[in-house]
C-alpha cells in the first residue's frame, strides 16, 4: 500500500486532464443528438396521433333521435297486403315525416318542411322498414324508436359545425338548431357508438358509411398477395441462395431483383392494369388484382429478406449435415429454412404489412372506385383501407373527415396488430446456436 | 516399410485410404501438392503442420467436404477400399455414409440431443421404428461415452450442453450411420483440458471399429493418440510414419525443428 496518489483519477495539472475532457464533450454531445432526434420523431409521432385520434373518435359515435312512429296501415298495407313482396314496394319516407310533422306541427312551408326532414338520415326509413319487415305485426301500432340524426346533424352535435357563424354560410339552418335543441332538451337526444361503421360498406351518405367492406377488400386483397408472394418469393429466395450457381445469368437477377425493390409503388401498378386487366382479362376492381399487383410490389423485399436470413444460418450447420450424408436439398429443408423461418417470417409480414397501407397500385388497377356493397369473394369489386381513407378523405362532404381519421385508426390498428405478430412469431421461433 | 512395434499393431492392418499425386487448388493458388499418403484401418493417423499448411484441405478431401467450395479443384486419386472416390460416378452421400466427420467447433443441430444422432440414421433409412432408432442413440451415446450425462434429458436441446459434451454428441452423431472412417478436424480445439482428455480416450476406444484420421495442432495430442503421423508444410507431406518414429527420431530436421517446438 502507497499513500500516492490514485494515478486513475485526472487532476487539472496532469497533462492529459484537457485531451480527456475533450473527450468527454465530445461523447455527451453525441449522445444529446442522438436523444434530441428521438425526442423530434417522438414529437411528430405524438402529433400525428393526436391528431388522427381527436378528429376520428368522433367517427365512433353517432347521433340519435327518438321518434314516436306510427307503423300507418294505409301507407304500409293500403290493400291489407302485408307480403314480403308488397312491403318492399311501400316508400317508408312517409312514416318518418309524419312523425317529424306531429312533433313539430307548426311548420307548415314546404322549405321549412324540407328542413324539418334534414334532420333524420335516410337510414332511419331504412330502420323502419326493416322493423316492419321483420315483424309484419306492428303495422298499426305506435312505438317510441331511436332513428339516426342526418349527418348535419350528428356534425352540429359533435362540435364540426360551429353554431357562430352567420347561418348564410351554414349548413345547418337557425331553425334546425332550435328543432334540435327542443329535441335534445326533451331528452329525446343521444349519441351512441355507432356500430354501423364497422358492419356497414361505403355510402355517399357520411352518417351510413361504414368500414367494414373495405376491411374486408383489404383482407381478400392480403390474402390473394400472401398466397402468391411467400410461395414465390421464399422459394426464388431458396433457390438462388442455396442452390443457384454463381455466374453472371444469376449475378444479373441478383441485381434485377434489388433494383424491382426501388421501383415506385405506381409502376406496379401500370403493370397490374396492362398484365392482370388488359392481357389476363380479369374482373376490375378485384380483390384478387389488387392482391396480384401488390404480391408483385413485396415480392423483391420478400427476396432479400428471406435471402439474408438464409445467409445467417451459420455454415457449421450445413457443415454438419452435409457431413452425415445429408443431399443439398436435405441440408436446406431439414437445418437451414427451419432456422431461417424466423427472419422469413418477420420480412414476410412486414412486407405484407407495407401492402396493406399501399395504395398506388390499388388506384391503377380500379379499386379507387365507389363499392357500397361489401365483397363476398376476391373477384368481387371492392377498395381497400388506403383506398377507402383516400376517398372519404376526397369527398366534400364534412361528415367524411373524421371518417378519413377513424380509417386511418383502423388502418393503423391493422399494422399494429401485423408488426406484432411479426414479432411474436420472431420471439417464438427464435432460437440458438 | 517395415512395421515396428506400435500402440497398435499395424503389422495386419490393411490400407483404407491411399492419395495418389493428389493436387488440390483453390482457384489460381495451389494448397497441396503431390500428396501421398496411406491410411491404415483401425489406426489414429494424425496430421500435424503449422496453420495453412494443407492438412485440414486434405482432410476434407477425403470425403469430399470441398466440393461444397465452387473454386476447389483437385488432381490425382484417393483410394478408398480400391475405388477411387473422385470416380465421376460416385455418389457423396454413399461416400459420407462411409466417411464420417467432426468439424473444429462443436456443430450440433439446434435440436433435442435425442433428433441429433438420429438424424443421421433417419435420412439414410438404417433404422425404419422407434425401437431401432431408442438403441442406435443409446449406443451410439454410450460410444461417444456421453449416454450417463444426457440419458435423463435426450428431449432437451442440444445447444444446452457444455462444449464438450457437444462435441462428443457431434462425435455420437457421427458414429450413428457406423461409418468405417471418421475425420475429425482439431476436433479438442475449442475445449478445455479436461475435455479434451476425455475426448482423446474416447478416440483411443473408437479406434477398434473406426479408422480415425485427426487433425490436430497440438504435438502432446499426435504423440499420445496417433499410431501414425504425417507432417505437412506448404502444402507437401514432409515426413511420415509411426508417430514413435516421427516424435523421437524423426528423419528429416524439418520435422524436428516443428515438433520440437523451433518453428510453426
Amino acid at each position: 500500500m502507497t499513500n500516492s496518489e490514485n494515478p486513475y483519477i485526472v487532476r487539472k495539472d496532469n497533462p492529459a486532464h484537457k485531451r480527456l475532457l475533450k473527450r468527454k464533450a465530445k461523447e455527451v454531445r453525441f449522445q444529446s443528438y442522438g436523444i434530441i432526434s428521438i425526442a423530434i420523431a417522438s414529437l411528430f409521432l405524438l402529433t400525428l396521433l393526436t391528431t388522427i385520434v381527436t378528429e376520428g373518435t368522433g367517427a365512433f359515435f353517432k347521433t340519435e333521435i327518438k321518434l314516436s312512429i306510427l307503423f300507418d296501415e294505409e301507407i304500409i298495407a293500403p290493400n291489407g297486403d302485408t307480403s314480403i313482396e308488397a312491403l318492399a314496394k311501400i316508400n317508408y319516407v312517409k312514416i318518418v315525416r309524419n312523425s317529424l310533422k306531429e312533433l313539430f306541427p307548426d311548420v307548415k312551408k314546404r322549405k321549412e318542411l324540407r328542413r324539418l326532414y334534414g334532420l333524420m338520415s335516410n337510414a332511419s326509413e331504412l330502420k323502419v322498414r326493416a322493423m316492419v319487415e321483420a315483424d309484419p305485426s306492428i303495422i298499426g301500432t305506435r312505438s317510441e324508436i331511436w332513428l339516426p340524426a342526418s349527418s348535419d346533424i350528428d356534425m352540429l352535435m359533435k362540435g364540426n359545425i360551429s353554431r357562430d357563424i352567420e347561418e348564410k354560410l351554414r349548413r345547418v339552418k337557425d331553425n334546425q338548431i332550435a328543432w334540435v335543441d327542443k329535441i335534445a332538451l326533451e331528452g329525446n337526444l343521444r349519441c351512441k357508438f355507432n356500430t354501423e361503421f364497422f358492419t356497414n360498406g361505403d355510402s355517399r351518405e357520411p352518417e351510413q358509411a361504414g368500414i367494414l367492406g373495405a376491411m374486408i377488400g383489404s383482407f381478400f386483397v392480403i390474402l390473394v398477395c400472401i398466397g402468391v408472394a411467400m410461395p414465390l418469393g421464399v422459394g426464388t429466395a431458396i433457390y438462388l441462395q442455396e442452390f443457384a450457381p454463381k455466374n453472371k445469368f444469376t449475378d444479373i437477377i441478383e441485381v434485377n431483383i434489388n433494383n424491382l425493390a426501388a421501383v415506385p409503388s405506381i409502376v406496379y401498378g401500370l403493370l397490374g392494369l396492362a398484365v392482370f386487366l388488359n392481357f389476363f382479362g380479369m374482373p376490375r376492381s378485384s380483390a384478387m388484382v389488387g392482391g396480384f399487383a401488390l404480391s408483385l410490389l413485396v415480392l423483391p423485399t420478400i427476396v432479400i429478406t428471406t435471402r439474408n436470413a438464409l445467409a445467417a444460418v451459420p455454415p457449421s450447420i450445413r457443415d454438419a449435415a452435409i457431413g452425415l450424408g445429408a443431399s443439398p436439398m436435405q441440408t436446406v429443408m431439414h437445418h437451414v429454412v427451419p432456422l431461417a423461418m424466423p427472419g422469413i417470417m418477420t420480412g414476410v409480414i412486414l412486407s405484407i404489412a407495407r401492402a396493406i397501407g399501399e395504395t398506388a397500385p390499388l388506384l391503377m388497377i380500379g379499386m379507387v372506385a365507389f363499392v357500397a356493397d361489401v365483397p363476398s369473394s376476391i373477384s368481387d369489386p371492392s377498395t381497400a383501407l388506403p383506398v377507402q381513407i383516400y376517398l372519404w378523405f376526397d369527398s366534400p362532404e364534412i361528415g367524411f373527415k373524421e371518417k378519413t381519421s377513424a380509417a386511418i385508426m383502423v388502418l393503423l390498428a391493422f399494422l399494429i396488430v401485423a408488426n406484432a405478430v411479426a414479432v411474436y412469431l420472431r420471439n417464438k421461433f427464435e432460437r440458438k446456436w | 516399410m517395415v512395421m515396428a512395434k506400435n500402440k497398435s499393431d499395424n503389422k495386419d492392418n490393411k490400407i483404407r485410404f491411399e492419395t495418389r499425386d493428389l493436387n488440390v487448388f483453390y482457384g489460381d493458388k495451389q494448397a497441396l501438392f503431390d500428396v501421398n499418403l496411406q491410411i491404415l484401418e483401425n489406426n489414429v493417423t494424425s496430421l500435424i503442420g503449422p496453420s495453412g499448411c494443407g492438412k485440414s484441405t486434405f482432410l476434407k478431401c477425403l470425403n469430399r467436404m470441398n466440393d461444397m467450395v465452387s473454386i476447389c479443384r483437385i488432381d490425382g486419386q484417393i483410394i478408398l477400399d480400391g475405388h477411387n472416390i473422385y470416380d465421376k460416378n460416385v455418389d457423396v452421400v454413399l461416400l459420407r455414409e462411409k466417411v464420417g466427420m467432426v468439424f473444429q467447433k462443436p456443430n450440433p443441430f439446434p435440436k433435442s440431443i435425442y433428433e441429433n444422432v438420429a438424424y443421421g440414421p433417419k435420412i439414410h433409412g438404417i433404422a425404419s421404428n422407434k425401437d431401432d432408432f431408442d438403441e442406435i442413440v443409446e449406443n451410439s451415446l454410450k460410444k461417444a461415452g456421453l449416454w450417463k450425462e444426457v440419458k435423463d434429458r435426450l428431449n432437451d436441446s442440444a445447444i444446452g450442453l457444455s462444449g464438450g459434451q457437444q462435441q462428443r454428441l457431434c462425435i455420437a452423431r457421427t458414429i450413428a450411420i457406423n461409418p468405417e472412417v471418421v475425420l475429425m478436424d482439431e476436433p479438442c480445439s475449442a475445449l478445455d483440458p479436461i475435455a479434451t482428455a476425455i475426448i482423446e480416450d474416447l478416440i483411443d476406444e473408437l479406434k477398434e471399429n473406426f479408422t480415425i484420421v485427426i487433425v490436430t495442432h497440438s504435438m502432446q495430442q499426435a504423440a499420445r493418440i496417433s499410431d501414425r503421423t504425417a507432417f505437412f508444410h506448404m502444402g507437401k507431406i514432409v515426413e511420415t510414419g509411426k508417430t514413435g518414429d516421427i516424435f523421437t527420431n524423426p528423419k528429416l530436421k524439418q520435422t524436428q525443428d516443428y515438433i520440437t517446438g523451433r518453428f510453426g
